[in-house]
């Protein structure tokens, strides 16, 4: 009950930021030259302007500005997210198409960030300050300042190209033509470069927040009660240390989730993964405004439940933090 | 050897049919016999919304959907029509009656026969009404008899000369059966990104941004072809991705010039690779620079000759393009049938030229050596942007200060097309095979404004006009070519838009594949008698 009672708060609060956000957006998207119909002229290569107009009255692209906004809002109370001119089917099929290709790559490139930055935080602070701890530093430094096209481009030229260990981009090999187990793993070994790539600056962060936030937990006046008590290094560490240093990794993680779809536009296109960023990125160049709309609802909604899963996780954390709010 | 025999066999029987239809090059099949099975992978870079090429005309579409769907004719190796879903064709001596013979005996991929309906439906409902240039080419279609299942009669309130309805119904007259969508809303009939055709290949799966898969039609026209046995073409529109695939081979082919330059001129040093324009002669795209001849300064014939002769292109196709591109001459391209050779000789880079004309027309330098400022505009694309820079920095040199100012495709159309809000816009021109497609549109008067890839220079010349008009309707095939030629002479004289250069696009190709590129717009075919070394 407490759960649910959470849930209906959070998406109480968010309702009216979502508003705002779309609503933005849309009134944003009229401020830019050209409309759906001219995106789809310039794909043509040709026109002439009567076409034009019967295609802008089958798609319903006429009417002000205020219509069409009242109308869209209206649909989107039905939960239609409205018709796609330039994929010429319903906004919300295409996105659930995309969909999992940008979830699995979110999740398996955050799970990869947080769990070897923890580790690897952890191993630095246990070293402070000396040579592995140094160089953890400085290679984390590099992977932080190194923009994640490069890092893909090069990962596709020794690892594909050269070395031919692994694919150059796509989900899964189509010329195969696998099935089951073996799809699988195929989308595994594709999902390889692109989750590294996606990852490396997010694992960045997570080793600097672990390293920092242990160094403070072990000066704690708790840390020298439970040496006290005679517990093994490993046991403080892992039982008492991390996990209070684990809550600013989790706070981060909620925030990252949001950020990470903005980065998966640049990885998708290098890897050519057919997913949520590279259809926003296509979006705004076909002035697609059903699409952009939908794709935004989808992404806000995706990033409220992933920090509402954040805020249950602390409770479970630390007992402290009641989830009332 | 079970496997082999099979093979020569059903090559015989495939190559014997094409040859009557005279469609392929014999060389290629004396050499080496064709292997059955295989998957081909090819890359290109555009992301499609529709698969329907009777409503929706560009080379991007037809490299997807080609294999599935057929026109009436298609281009053979020397640039004439060949026989496809039609196999005669006649016209009356008023060129107003176009009568086409259908092929018999061919299947749609849902086993139902296809008959001159189809043909009369298509035309009708879809090149007319919704198809871009088939609402130009057909303005005066009125109907299409159907006097029995494989005769269409096309009947056109004008004369039509034969040679344009033939070369442009390679790319505009794409037949879909009627039964799959008579009746429906054709825009969001669901036939349009799962395709129905008498092709080669079938629609087996189709997702957007990802990739198209089709599978051998076990059932085409042509006895024993296609060979592959699948064929799979990957979006990659990141050109640097689309190098890497085609390194690690997990793409063979990659068409209009979608690599960066750079890779193509690496690739073509390499040893696994063919790189070339061979099979892209029909896709000769001339880099466009036009003038608002509403503005004051290019009002005046000297300054637009002034900048034609202030740039250097020949040093620009060898330094910047590679060697890819030459230095055009007029709006036909050298590579056309239409090409007549001196009428249009362009302008040669001359700056003590250029500064004379101007001088001439009354802009002295002033300040800072500069005569006057104007805006660039470049539509969007690499390439096209990359001559923008080129032009800005050769105009420089003449005292004239240029502003770039970019935008995206839908932008520009909006700046440049509907609100002529430009002085200098750059753009690219796909020359279509007959001039009469898609080159006078850029210099008659009265093209409605809105209208991309059309006259937008504000520019009326009746001399232009009247030879526009008059070639459109001549039936005689010399007299055309010499309208033409005439036209070339008036547009080059007196520049609405400078055609600065033409470029036929390059495909880079693993050599392990066989009988490609053997036709002048191969990408866009239906590839039954192309192969794979196993």
């Amino acid at each position: 009950m407490r759960i649910l009672r959470l849930a209906l708060r959070r998406l109480a609060v968010s309702l009216p930021c979502m508003l705002i956000i779309l609503l933005g957006l849309f009134l944003l998207l009229q401020l830019a030259p050209g409309d759906a119909i001219d995106a789809l002229m310039g794909q043509m290569g040709s026109s002439d302007t009567a076409l034009a107009e019967t295609l802008r009255q089958q798609y319903g692209l006429g009417g002000g500005v205020a219509t069409r906004l009242a109308v869209y809002l209206f649909n989107l109370l039905r939960l239609d997210l409205g018709f796609s001119v330039a994929y010429n089917q319903p906004v919300l099929t295409v996105i659930l198409q995309r969909l999992p290709v940008t979830l699995l790559l979110m999740v398996s490139a955050l799970s990869f960030a947080f769990a070897a930055g923890m580790v690897v935080g952890v191993l630095a602070a246990r070293r402070v300050n000396r040579w592995p701890d140094t160089l953890i530093s400085m290679l984390v430094l590099i992977f932080y300042a190194t923009p994640s096209f490069w890092i893909g481009l090069m990962g596709i030229l020794i690892f594909a190209v050269k070395l031919n260990w692994l694919p150059s981009g796509g989900i899964s090999d189509l010329s195969a033509g696998f099935t089951g187990l073996r799809l699988v793993l195929d989308t595994a070994v594709h999902l390889i470069l692109p989750t590294m790539t996606l990852a490396l600056i997010y694992f960045a962060i997570y080793v600097r927040i672990t390293r920092a936030s242990m160094l403070e937990v072990m000066t704690l006046d708790f840390i020298r009660t439970a040496r006290a008590k005679g517990l093994k290094e490993g046991a403080v560490l892992v039982r008492h240390a991390l996990r209070n240093a684990l809550l600013p990794m989790v706070t981060i993680l909620g925030l990252q989730a949001g950020a990470m779809l903005g980065g998966a536009v640049v990885v998708e296109s290098v890897f050519t993964l057919p997913g949520l960023g590279r259809l926003a990125h296509e979006a705004v160049i076909q002035r697609d405004l059903n699409m952009l709309l939908g794709i935004v609802f989808m992404s806000s909604l995706l990033v409220i439940a992933i920090n509402f899963i954040v805020d249950l996780v602390y409770a479970r954390i630390d007992p402290r933090i009641e989830a009332n709010g | 050897m079970r496997k082999s025999l099979i093979d020569r066999r059903s090559f015989t029987l495939g190559g014997a049919t094409l040859v009557l239809a005279g469609a392929v090059p014999q060389t290629s099949f004396a050499q080496e016999t064709p292997r059955r099975g295989g998957v081909l992978t090819v890359q290109t870079y555009a992301d499609l919304r529709t698969l329907n090429p009777a409503m929706r005309a560009s080379f991007a579409i037809h490299v997807f959907t080609s294999k599935m769907i057929e026109p009436l004719v298609d281009l053979g190796v020397n640039n004439e029509p060949v026989p496809k879903l039609a196999t005669a064709w006649e016209s009356s001596p008023d060129g107003k009656t176009i009568t086409f013979k259908l092929r018999e005996g061919v299947q749609w991929h849902d086993g139902k026969p296809f008959t001159s309906a189809d043909v009369q439906f298509c035309a009708m409902e879809m090149w007319k009404k919704f198809q871009n240039y088939g609402t130009l080419l057909h303005r005066h279609l009125t109907a299409v008899d159907t006097p029995d299942a494989h005769t269409a009669v096309f009947r056109y309130a004008e004369p039509m000369p034969l040679g344009l309805l033939l070369r442009a119904a390679c790319e505009l007259c794409y037949v879909v059966p009627k039964h799959v969508y008579e009746g429906t809303d054709l825009l969001k009939n669901t036939a349009n990104l799962a395709p129905i055709g008498t092709g080669p290949f079938k629609f087996n799966s189709y997702a957007p941004g990802e990739h198209l898969t089709l599978d051998r039609n076990p059932n085409y026209w042509v006895p024993g072809q296609p060979y592959l046995d699948k064929v799979i073409i990957r979006v990659i529109p990141d050109a640097a991705a689309a190098a890497a695939a085609l390194e690690s081979k997990s793409i063979q082919m990659s068409f209009f010039s979608s690599l960066p330059r750079t890779d193509i001129a690496r690739l073509a040093k390499d040893r696994a690779f063919r790189v070339g324009t061979k099979g892209n002669e029909a896709y000769t795209i001339l880099n466009t620079l036009g003038f608002n001849t509403r503005k004051k300064e290019l009002s005046d014939v000297r300054v637009r000759q002034a900048i034609a002769y202030a740039l250097d292109i020949d040093f620009y196709a060898d330094e910047f393009l590679l060697g890819y591109g030459k230095r055009a001459q007029g709006p036909i391209p050298s590579t056309s049938s239409f090409f007549v050779p001196g009428a249009a000789p362009g302008y040669p880079f001359d700056l003590k030229k250029a500064e004379a004309l101007l001088d001439e027309a009354g802009y002295k330098r002033g300040a800072g050596g500069v005569r006057f400022a104007m805006r660039l505009m470049p539509n969007s694309s690499d390439d096209i942007r990359m001559f923008a820079t080129f032009i800005q920095q050769s105009l420089q040199k003449v005292g004239i200060k240029i502003d770039i100012q970019t935008y995206d495709s839908p932008g520009y159309i909006a700046h440049v097309n509907r609100d002529w809000d430009f002085e200098l816009a750059t753009d690219t021109n796909l020359y279509r095979g007959d001039p009469g497609v898609g080159t006078t549109i850029w210099y008659q008067s009265g093209v409605p404004a809105g209208t991309p890839w059309s006259n937008q220079f504000g520019w009326k010349s009746d001399r232009i006009d009247t030879v526009i008009g008059e070639a459109l309707v001549e039936l005689d095939p010399a007299k055309r070519k010499a309208m033409y030629g005439e036209f070339a002479k008036i547009a080059n004289d007196e520049i609405p838009v400078l055609m600065a250069i033409e470029q036929v696009f390059v495909s880079a190709v693993a050599k392990t594949v066989r009988n490609d590129h053997n036709t002048p717009r191969w990408p866009g075919t239906s590839w039954a008698d192309t192969w794979i070394e196993a």
